[in-house]
């Protein structure tokens, strides 16, 4: 079943033309990656799935519902939810804190309480933490963080924007990781990348962008062992 | 080059305060002489200046919410806390209760000054935001700060327009500009005797009533801030707009909401500053709004228990001015403060200490 499907989508920064008619798909159960260098528009993707930025031209449905005109607090509480570019962890407010605001759009404080440990499970570093400040914490256990408060709003679709960022290469594997069994405790992933060899091997499909266009789609297998990609993305020559 | 003219501003600051020292009578020691005279009096201004600047702290925490999730200095502020004690004035005038009225007619007069004064504030202040502020949100900062300064202006008007209205509120006397005298409607039982304490201190029920009311209200900002839900989302929106967002708040309904608070808390101390003083005057706004703002960057803008201290020690910094050194020097004093903190410390006696890693 198809949970999001982007149509023809135009985004703009004032003239900046960024999102040039991208169209994508994520299915149900899926980890589906979006690839592509600095700038080629995969962080506006984001924003645009989550309305804060609207697109000009083009149509979002998660589950057949028109998201365009919605809100970020209705299409939240709809199930989307993201950790995005830099964290963005609120720096004076305890981790506890922070995870509830992830459950902000919530209501059921059983269900909250009852996900709060699931996070920790997933991230038993931020248990150790839990009273520390988030600006306190290091790089790597801020990432861990807005990975469990995007989880807090216990969304049907995560979206993950370079969650390896200015990580050392052992917290990269045990990030994508924990993506991985995050998947398989049944949340559907669309997973922005610019590290396409680690994405890749937890992503069932692919696809690349370039300068605000879809350039190339496919399986993960399929875009590991495609020659532009082993060109531009994974280094090899 | 910056070292420089930081040495130049130092240097300008040193020399305005040796200045100001002698020329404002700060001569210490007659002034330790008058202390050691009388004690009791020492701690009189301090009870005295407690209370001011318990009440001084609540206007300054309406500066310090706005500035901490706008990053605007809402110089209307000072001026919306005059219309407040303009509109406890009238209602009490409505109610017409004058000095020594019965204790339940006072306190039904009282109750309602607070509720119309905190309601009138609340809503000017949120209009204020949706139709002066919020359409300047993404302008350059100058913008906003500009319009702050127009609204000012017409709220300084606005209370000058309202004393004016004798034929309506006859409480508000015969000219508009001058300061209106407020019922003195709070008892005045000597709390120290009553407790069987022998001083020369006068303590009454009235500056405990205005004390433990700006402590009520103090106290119930900080929990509402620190432990609901709508005050988490306050913290979190003053911290990161763009997270708040992603976690699905509404921010221009908490903007909105912080302006609501900081309004009401504007009016209840324009009431309880007629109440204290017996005097409102339409340039309270500035005069008394500064204070509250030298409290609020003393305290660390933007940081609510900053803002509570802020105002203690403004208001016992005051008091003490105006007794040992002269009243008429007294807003030259508190200037001078803020001078010096803007220079030496910006980030006030409780400035953020927690960094944001990138
Ligand atoms: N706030 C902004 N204002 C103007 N242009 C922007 C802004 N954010 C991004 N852009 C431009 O949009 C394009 C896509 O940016 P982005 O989505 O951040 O790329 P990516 O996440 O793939 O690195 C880039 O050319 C960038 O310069
Ligand atoms: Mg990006």
């Amino acid at each position: 079943m198809t949970l999001l499907e982007l149509r023809d989508i135009h985004t703009y920064y004032g003239n900046i033309h960024a999102l040039k008619g991208a169209s994508l798909r994520v299915e149900q159960g899926e980890v589906v990656t979006l690839l592509g260098s600095n700038g080629a528009g995969k962080t506006t993707i984001l924003r645009t799935i989550q309305g804060l930025l609207r697109p000009r031209q083009g149509s979002i449905r998660f589950e057949g519902r028109a998201l365009e005109s919605l809100s970020t607090e209705a299409i939240v509480r709809l199930g989307i939810s993201q950790s995005p570019e830099g964290r963005l962890i609120f720096p004076r407010m305890t981790v506890q804190e922070n995870l509830e605001m992830g459950a902000f759009s919530r209501r059921d404080s059983l269900g909250i309480k009852a996900d709060t440990e699931r996070v920790l499970m997933l991230f038993p570093r931020l248990r150790e933490r839990i009273s520390q400040k988030g600006g306190t914490l290091s790089g790597g256990e801020q990432q861990m963080l807005a990975i469990a408060r995007a989880l807090m709003a216990r969304p049907r679709l995560l979206l993950l924007d370079e969650p390896s960022m200015g990580l050392a290469p052992m917290l990269v594997t045990q990030i994508f990781s924990i993506i991985r069994d995050i998947n398989t405790q049944g949340t559907t992933i669309l997973l922005v990348e610019q590290n396409a060899r680690m994405a890749l091997t937890v992503a069932h499909r692919g696809y690349v962008l370039q300068t605000g266009q879809i350039v190339l789609t496919g399986t993960s297998k399929d875009l590991q062992s495609n020659e532009t990609v082993r060109k531009a993305y994974l280094g090899e020559t | 080059m910056k070292r420089w003219q930081n040495a130049i501003l130092y240097l300008v600051v040193i020399y305005l305060i040796l200045l100001l020292g002698p020329v404002a009578g700060l001569d210490l020691p007659r002034i330790f002489g008058e202390i050691a005279r009388s004690p009791a009096s020492l701690v009189q201004q301090l009870l005295v200046g407690i209370v001011n600047g318990a009440i001084i702290a609540i206007i300054a925490l309406g500066y310090t919410l706005v500035y901490g999730i706008i990053e605007l200095i809402n110089f209307a502020h000072g001026d919306l806390f005059m219309l407040g004690s303009f509109m406890s004035l009238t209602v009490v005038g409505a109610f017409g209760v004058g000095d020594g009225a019965s204790p339940a007619a006072s306190l039904l007069a009282v109750l309602s000054a607070l509720l119309l004064s905190a309601s009138l504030c609340a809503g000017l202040n949120v209009l204020t935001e949706r139709y002066a502020y919020r359409p300047l949100r993404n302008a350059s900062r100058l913008a906003p700060l500009i319009s702050a300064i127009g609204v000012s202006f017409i709220f300084i008007n606005l209370g000058l327009f309202w004393g004016g209205l004798r034929s309506f509120f006859p409480i508000m006397g015969a000219n508009a500009a001058s300061p209106k005298s407020f019922p003195d409607l709070l008892p005045r039982v000597d709390v120290l005797q009553a407790l069987g304490i022998e001083a020369n201190i006068a303590f009454t029920t009235k500056d405990l009533i205005v004390l433990v009311v700006a402590v009520v209200l103090m106290v119930g900002l900080h929990l509402f801030v620190q432990y609901t839900r709508l005050g988490k989302a306050m913290r979190a929106t003053a911290q990161n707009r763009e997270a708040a967002k992603i976690m699905g708040i509404n921010v221009n309904q908490i903007i909105a909401l912080t302006f609501l608070i900081g309004g009401a808390l504007a009016g209840a101390a324009g009431l309880l500053v007629g109440l204290y003083n017996n005097t409102v005057v339409f340039t309270m706004g500035f005069t008394v709004g500064l204070r509250a703002f030298t409290a609020a960057v003393l305290g660390g803008i933007g940081n609510i228990i900053g803002a509570m201290l802020g105002g203690v020690l403004i208001g016992v910094l005051s008091a003490l001015s105006d007794q040992y050194l002269s009243s008429r020097w007294t807003n030259a004093w508190v200037f001078a403060i803020l001078v010096v903190i803007l220079v030496f410390r910006p980030g006030g006696l409780l400035g953020e200490n927690v960094q944001e890693k990138v």
